[in-house]
């Protein structure tokens, strides 16, 4: 049986499953009881839940990720809710110096089943901060685990397998997709989703690879449906730590082409390490160098400006163009 | 401008004075026997000696680096034994006092400084948490935990307490203060034991605080108290009351203990750079052990004996601590990849069976005469 969920209130329907689920469940964050979220996810929690279990926090980043990882050391599950990517930064010590390192610094002893949820990306006409996507900060860092979701129906899973994680999960959400609407089988198992940590083959394609993940899938869709010349294979990566080679090394192997495009800076994005990999383990197969379709190595400028700097949908074309000029 | 608070005496929770006279304070009772207090002697005396031995195999090789709690012995056993078993204290990284309270062995604590584990307790079974380094982190990790003591119900007289220790540098840290804020619009049950001894590395105490550090805590909400910290009483009995206090649901305390580092920073650090001895000899003179000691020789409470077998002891826990400290293995290559996750990860999982691989070409290089 099907629901028609959004992207926002299939994470939120996500939430209240592990929460009725699992009593260790919590929800923490500013502004995530009361009002709801900023972009409403965590609607109706509180009301259902109450304010032990939805707690809305201080103003204060790194406070809501290390008073997490306190009470994920007193056997709770926090599911933190940091209010706009640009905002993670002051949380930055105790994510990368305590979440990501104390499951390793107690050898084993400590595990830290903390969710981080970031409304991450550009496209939304914001004031600095609230468009960034710092994912390459998050896959740069050992022990922690990164996804995101591009559709309706891996919100609802992914969420939930991410609180189930008994590894610190980083959980970006496309926010200028929140309101992306589609069937989810709300009545499904959780043992039946896809696993988070897989990629997968979102159309499948014979003369070019690309690769996208989060608010980019649904641009490399629309490139794969615009562009008559080529049949491209949209891989959405889902899980960005680790990244499923597997299934990525069989595609790119399948078509001989990769084209990766992401909204994060090009220089030490998620695209640079995976075209490495893939060079490594596709060398044979490989009919051009993989290409980078990502945003400049800028500051990300005033949002007139954020539709020549996010990758759209000809800069997708121009990078799948480039793939077979060789 | 006038500027009064900077300037008005604090007042200094003392039950002992450095002369060994038990004055007691109408505010802290605190009704404890000869034995409890020779126990307290002890522990002084025993933590301290576990400490030189660690400065002196740092000296010697054995430690990469060693944090000495000379000084601090009150401030550390008067607090540690104020700890209740199920309470739950989350250090820094000199509490080697404390952690003798909740029952870690000193070999445990050397493990980390020699370079073999990065912390190598279970926090669970001792109540007592893994050292943090980077300063006043663990503040906020001790109010969550208190936080989740809350949803618990775990609170009441047979209650559970937190305390969170750090230094007078950590109260320049934004994660103390939101610590402060997060524990007291919760009113989570955590004691706030900061132990001011009075330099950070290099930096004085008026680097860090333009006011006494427990006044800190009216601005958050809460009560703050200056407790003698070379005296193991008061501190014990300053320290039980917050504790109980928390444990009650009446939310934190920040305890301010005032004492001095005796010893340089860590053993990389040359405190006479930057601070002069007759500083030093004045605090000599409020040894937290002398005036146990004098207290219970003007008293009549230990013998001779009492004291001979005390330091007895005390020589053969260095020894123990040598002979451990250097029989302590190294660990394997490969636990370079162990509980980096709780569940299995591809990329580590690639990178050590490739890592050992490569080890064990060294091997096969070996066996065939190779170099």
């Amino acid at each position: 049986m099907g629901t028609s969920l959004t992207i926002g209130k299939a994470i939120n329907a996500g939430l209240r499953a592990s929460m009725e689920h699992d009593p260790k469940v919590l929800v923490m964050g500013e502004d995530v009881g009361r009002l709801g979220g900023v972009f409403r996810v965590t609607d109706g929690l509180y009301k259902d839940f109450g304010a032990d279990r939805v707690i809305d926090t201080p103003l204060a980043e790194s406070g809501i990720v290390g008073t997490a990882i306190g009470m994920a050391m007193r056997g709770y599950r926090p599911v933190v809710e940091i209010q706009f990517d640009g905002f993670f930064f002051p949380a930055a010590n105790q994510t990368f110096t305590q979440l990501a390192k104390m499951r390793r610094r107690s050898a084993g002893k400590l595990s830290m089943p903390v969710v981080m949820r970031i409304p991450y990306g550009g496209g939304i006409g914001a004031v600095e901060h609230h468009s960034e996507s710092p994912e390459a900060y998050f896959t740069h860092t050992s022990g922690l685990r990164v996804v995101t979701v591009a559709n309706p129906e891996d919100a609802y899973w992914m969420i939930q397998q991410a609180v189930r994680s008994d590894d610190p999960v980083i959980f970006l959400e496309p926010k200028r997709r929140y309101y992306e609407k589609s069937e989810v089988d709300t009545g499904a198992s959780i043992a039946e989703a896809t696993p988070m940590g897989a990629a997968r083959v979102a159309r499948p394609g014979t003369d070019v690879t690309l690769l996208a993940y989060g608010p980019m899938v649904k641009t490399a869709l629309q490139a794969a449906e615009a562009d008559t010349e080529h049949s491209i294979e949209v891989v959405d990566l889902r899980s960005l730590s680790p990244v499923d080679y597997p299934t990525v090394v069989e595609s790119v192997r399948r078509t001989g082409r990769l084209v990766v495009a992401h909204e994060a800076v090009l220089t030490g994005g998620p695209g640079a390490e995976i075209a490495a990999r893939v060079t490594e383990e596709c060398f044979y197969h490989l009919e051009s160098p993989v290409i980078r379709v990502a945003a400049f190595d800028t500051p990300y400028p005033q949002s007139r400006l954020e539709e020549y700097y996010l990758p759209d949908l000809d800069r997708v074309l121009d990078g799948v163009d480039r793939a077979f000029a060789y | 401008m006038s500027d009064t608070t900077a300037h008005e005496e604090p007042e200094l929770i003392q039950l002992l004075t450095p002369e060994g006279e038990l004055t007691g304070h109408p505010d802290y009772p605190l009704d404890i026997g000869a034995e409890e207090i020779r126990a307290l002697y002890r522990d002084l005396v025993l933590v301290r000696r576990v400490d030189s031995e660690a400065v002196s195999l740092q000296r010697q090789g054995e430690l990469g680096l060693w944090a000495s709690l000379l000084g601090q012995e009150a401030a550390q056993i008067g607090s540690g034994r104020a700890l209740r078993e199920h309470d739950m204290a989350f250090p820094s990284y000199r509490e080697h006092g404390v952690a003798w309270c909740r029952g870690i062995e000193p070999k445990e604590l050397l493990g980390m400084f020699r370079g073999v584990t990065n912390g190598g307790w279970d926090p669970h079974e001792h109540g007592f948490h893994l050292y943090t380094i980077v300063i006043g982190s663990q503040a906020l990790h001790a109010t969550g935990y208190a936080m989740g003591v809350q949803r618990d119900g775990a609170l009441g007289e047979d209650g559970t307490a937190v305390i969170s220790y750090f230094g007078d540098g950590a109260t320049s840290q934004g994660d103390t203060n939101e610590a402060f804020n997060f524990a007291s619009v919760n009113n989570a049950p955590v004691v706030f034991f900061c132990q001011n001894n009075q330099w950070a590395i290099s930096e004085p105490l008026e680097r860090q605080s333009r006011v006494p550090i427990y006044r800190r805590a009216a601005g958050f909400g809460f009560p703050g108290v200056r407790v003698d910290g070379n005296d193991v009483l008061a501190v014990l009995a300053v320290t039980r009351a917050a504790l109980d206090n928390a444990r009650e649901g009446n939310g934190p305390t920040l305890v301010e203990a005032f004492t001095y580092r005796m010893g340089a920073h860590t053993t990389n650090d040359d405190p006479s750079r930057y601070r002069a001895s007759a500083e030093l000899d004045e605090w000599k003179a409020k040894d937290p052990i002398l005036r146990v000691r004098r207290h219970l020789e003007l008293n009549g409470l230990a013998d001779e004996e009492f004291f001979a077998s005390v330091d007895a002891e005390a020589e053969t826990i260095g020894e123990q601590v040598r002979t451990e400290c250097r029989a302590l293995p190294d660990p394997e290559p490969l636990d370079i990849f162990h509980e980096v996750y709780a569940e299995p990860n591809v990329h580590i999982d690639r990178q050590r069976s490739e890592f050992a691989d490569y080890l064990a070409s060294f091997e096969s290089a070996g066996a065939e005469g190779g170099r």
